[in-house]
């Protein structure tokens, strides 16, 4: 039990440095899919046949195409294009265009979720696609949207740790600095798992408390 | 599936402006995308990544061989974790779906554990664990028992959304006309189940091939592997671009199909009448509590 807690205390730089990187890439991640995502739903559903043929092509691609290998392709062969472009930054990118295919879904069921009525009803007051949109069916699919959306997120934090793989420093690249340190590995995992439960739970939390409070029947 | 539907009531059938609007910004999307494409193009043409230096590879047998054998590599992976996964998933929706507590509970603890851990540490026990005591344990296989704990406990998980998903009048009446427990599970419960959650169980397989690709991170020749290994020839002038497009493809290619094939089951179980389930839905692993491979 004593050497299980000298793992993390003796390496304690080494661990906070590593969950640091791992939120900040989280933090950076989810905003930016966020964004991403709601325009890439609104393009889905828009009355532009280009940007709805555009939208699909990005989502059905990228859903189909392993993470691992958009980290790759940004690591190793984008500088070859002479694109100068550093490890967390690829990280970012690579996490932000992965996962806001799955916001753009998650998004564009949840404006299904809205009775049909409230945007026609938006429509007969004279409303265009962005005020319909925005102002009415958005505003109501958010709480049926918010759960699942929780998920992704939370996939994509679990996700991040693929970073450690292209020379980021993040808590999935903790092990790889202690097997050099000749530390116990299983002790290691045991708590980089923990850092992730902590990580995770205060999500899972606030996930199921939105989930009772905006449980809506319609 | 009412994308379309739904998106046919959020605007008005276009009058002359909307339609000119429309046009407008059909155009500049065009634009954007033409723009976007030529750069990437003129990327390509500027540092001459298609030369026949760079593609040249791509013709040898040596280096197709190379390919199939990532592929081969990539697919017995993925075969060998869908068949462990299955087992594990079915073994544990049905421990959580006991009727005793003592089973139950533990099970519904691991089930949510492993789901919460991200995949590559798992992974990374089964790698760095055994490395640490010099027990040799193939990357195959710490990539194989990884996939089988995360996607077996979010199979798990399909499969008990699938059994509750039978109206509960469909088990009452089994049980009324005096089958066990053992019977009105395999005859009438699961039959039923099967068809609800088959989609969904086809594309989390879908989620857990593209996640063989994090064999890449633990040096398990997959395709990734071998995509940067023929990349990564100077001989070839570091042929990256091509070959991480070669293997994008082939990812792309198989992963599209059953997809496809997925959403294909489902729209036939929407109007199958053989089943009083509803269906399990697609995203069920992605939409689950503590969040999926998304």
């Amino acid at each position: 039990m004593n050497s299980f807690l000298h793992t993390l205390t003796d390496n304690g730089p080494l661990f906070w440095e590593g969950f640091k990187t791992t939120v900040e890439l989280f933090l950076i991640a989810a905003v930016g899919s966020l964004v991403l995502g709601t325009l890439l739903a609104g393009a889905r559903v828009s009355p532009v046949p280009i940007l709805r043929a555009v939208g699909t092509a990005y989502v059905q691609t990228v859903r189909n195409t392993p993470l691992t290998l958009l980290f790759a392709f940004l690591v190793f062969a984008v500088p070859k294009l002479d694109i100068p472009i550093d490890y967390f930054p690829s990280a970012c990118i690579a996490l932000i265009a992965y996962t806001s295919a799955f916001v753009c879904e998650v998004v564009r069921s949840g404006i299904n979720t809205v009775a049909s009525g409230q945007a026609e009803a938006a429509r007969a007051l004279g409303m265009t696609f962005g005020q319909v949109l925005g102002q009415i069916v958005l505003p109501q699919a958010f709480r049926s949207i918010v759960p699942p959306l929780m998920s992704v997120m939370i996939a994509m934090l679990k996700n991040t740790t693929i970073a450690a793989g292209f020379s980021v420093l993040e808590a999935g690249a903790i092990p790889a600095y202690m097997a050099e340190r000749g530390e116990n590995q299983f002790a290691t995992l045991i708590w980089i798992t923990i850092g992730f439960l902590v990580l995770i739970a205060p999500l899972v939390v606030l996930q199921h408390r939105m989930e009772r409070k905006w449980a809506v029947t319609r | 599936m009412g994308g379309n539907a739904m998106s046919n009531i959020l605007y008005d059938l276009p009058g002359p402006r909307a339609r000119a609007r429309n046009l407008v910004i059909g155009v500049v999307t065009a634009v954007a995308v033409v723009a976007v494409a030529v750069y990437v193009v003129s990327r390509f043409i500027a540092t001459d990544q298609f030369s026949t230096l760079r593609t040249t590879q791509f013709q040898y047998t040596a280096v197709q061989q190379e390919l199939a054998n990532g592929l081969l590599a990539t697919l017995k992976a993925a075969a060998i974790a869908t068949v462990l996964a299955l087992v594990f998933g079915a073994v544990f929706a049905a421990a959580r779906l006991s009727d005793h507590a003592v089973i139950r509970v533990p099970a519904a603890w691991i089930v949510e554990l492993f789901r919460a851990i991200p995949l590559l540490i798992l992974i990374f026990f089964f790698y760095y664990v055994p490395l640490q005591y010099k027990m040799h344990l193939p990357t195959l296989w710490a990539l194989v028992f990884g996939l089988t704990l995360y996607n077996g406990s979010v199979l798990a998980e399909i499969f008990r959304a699938g059994i509750l998903a039978v109206p509960r009048g469909q088990s009452e009446a089994a049980y009324a006309i005096g089958l066990r427990k053992s019977q009105v599970m395999t005859s009438v419960l699961l039959p039923q189940a099967v068809r609800a959650m088959l989609p969904a169980i086809v594309s989390q397989l879908v989620v857990l091939l593209k996640d063989t690709a994090l064999g890449f991170i633990i040096t398990y020749p997959e395709l990734l592997y071998v995509a940067k290994q023929i990349g990564g020839r100077g001989s070839f002038d570091f042929p990256y671009v091509v070959s991480y497009l070669v293997v994008a493809a082939i990812y792309i290619g198989i992963c599209g199909a059953l997809s496809a094939f997925a959403y294909w089951l489902q729209k036939r179980m929407g109007r199958s009448r053989r089943t009083a389930a509803k269906p399990v839905p697609v995203d069920q692993g992605n939409a689950s509590t503590a969040g999926a491979t998304v």
